[in-house]
């Protein structure tokens, strides 16, 4: 961006003011599915604040969403529902896999539970931690931040 | 009530019926009773004035795998009226686990019986609706059974049924057509 001298505009690419109105508004879907949905709770509130990265919209419905946080393990039973509400997800989007549960399966390892959520969507960012505090989650939107100022339109 | 003075109470109700008691390391009253007398003695546990076990409180099962009989069916009953706890409990052997419903006398037992079925594979004759509860529908085998395997690897069915048929779908959609029409 320039400033043009006297005339009081900012230039800039198509490009970078896409990018840059994607990454400071991501509206979260909602989607806890366990422990770890409490500390998503907690970044959201006022003590962490993720509102001062622009993410604090969280939506009921998929359909006004473009992150999706799975935070919490996943079990075969959810797989079809999560993926069924990623699909309703207009594009574009992008999925974080918070904590151990949801990227490996965790200490989960068993027949109930899908070892690591990325064999039903595809992640972007994986938050570790068991589950991770709201600080690692608010890295994780920041490192998404990051990687949505990187993609490229065409 | 103590428990020799209740099991006492139980077999002068239940003339008949032989009933097993077992020690227990909580001191509640444990009973074991075969598996043809279960809707008999059920029935008789609720409906009898110096009983009326009116609530089934839980319904469980347990897999002792490999001995033989393999799995113990629990019942916790609660008489409200007279404030009196029962633990009753059935053996069936592994080859022939099945054991009558009790879902006519506490319809409690509907879903506790679906999931016992649905985890331990034990069947509840005449169930009126034994399907799977916490499984997907089309799970494979009885996940607590201990012979099960647990650590088992397979890919994430992630496809959903369809709500309605294929013929509602179509009719849906010629009816979406014919009033934008």
């Amino acid at each position: 961006m320039g400033l043009e001298a006297e005339i009081p505009v900012l230039t800039t690419s198509v490009e970078k003011m896409v990018q840059w109105a994607r990454r400071s508004s991501i509206w979260p879907v909602t989607f806890g599915l366990a422990c770890c949905a409490i500390e998503m709770m907690a970044m959201s509130c006022g003590r962490y604040d993720i509102a001062r990265f622009g993410a604090e919209v969280f939506r009921g419905s998929p359909r006004q969403s473009d992150l999706m946080i799975v935070a919490g393990r996943l079990s075969r039973k959810m797989a079809p529902a999560l993926r069924r509400i990623y699909d309703q997800m207009p594009e574009p989007k992008w999925v974080i896999s918070m904590g151990a549960c949801a990227s490996i399966g965790g200490v989960f390892d068993n027949y109930a539970l899908v070892q690591g959520v990325d064999q039903v969507v595809p992640v972007d960012v994986y938050v570790p931690g068991c589950p991770p505090r709201p600080e690692s989650l608010i890295y994780g939107i920041v490192q998404l931040q990051r990687k949505i100022a990187l993609q490229k339109l065409a | 009530m103590d428990s020799t003075a209740l099991v006492a109470l139980l077999q002068e109700a239940l003339p008949g019926v032989h009933l097993e008691s077992a020690p227990a390391h909580d001191l509640q009253t444990t009973v074991y009773i075969g598996r043809d007398d279960v809707p008999a003695v059920m029935r008789a546990l609720r409906d009898r004035p110096e009983l009326k076990f009116s609530v089934l409180a839980e319904l469980t099962a347990v897999d002792f795998w490999p001995r033989e009989p393999r799995f113990e069916v629990i019942y916790l009953l609660l008489s409200i009226e007279h404030r009196l706890r029962v633990r009753l409990k059935v053996r069936l052997a592994g080859d022939a686990a099945n054991v009558a419903t009790v879902s006519d006398v506490w319809p409690a037992a509907n879903w506790l019986e679906r999931e016992v079925w649905d985890l331990f594979g034990i069947v509840f004759d005449r169930h009126p609706d034994l399907r799977r509860l916490l499984m997907p529908e089309d799970w494979e085998g009885f996940p607590l059974r201990k012979d099960y395997p647990v650590q088992i690897r397979m890919k994430p069915d992630v496809r959903q049924p369809m709500q309605v048929t294929e013929e509602e779908f179509r009719a849906n959609l010629e009816k979406d057509r014919h009033a934008r029409k």
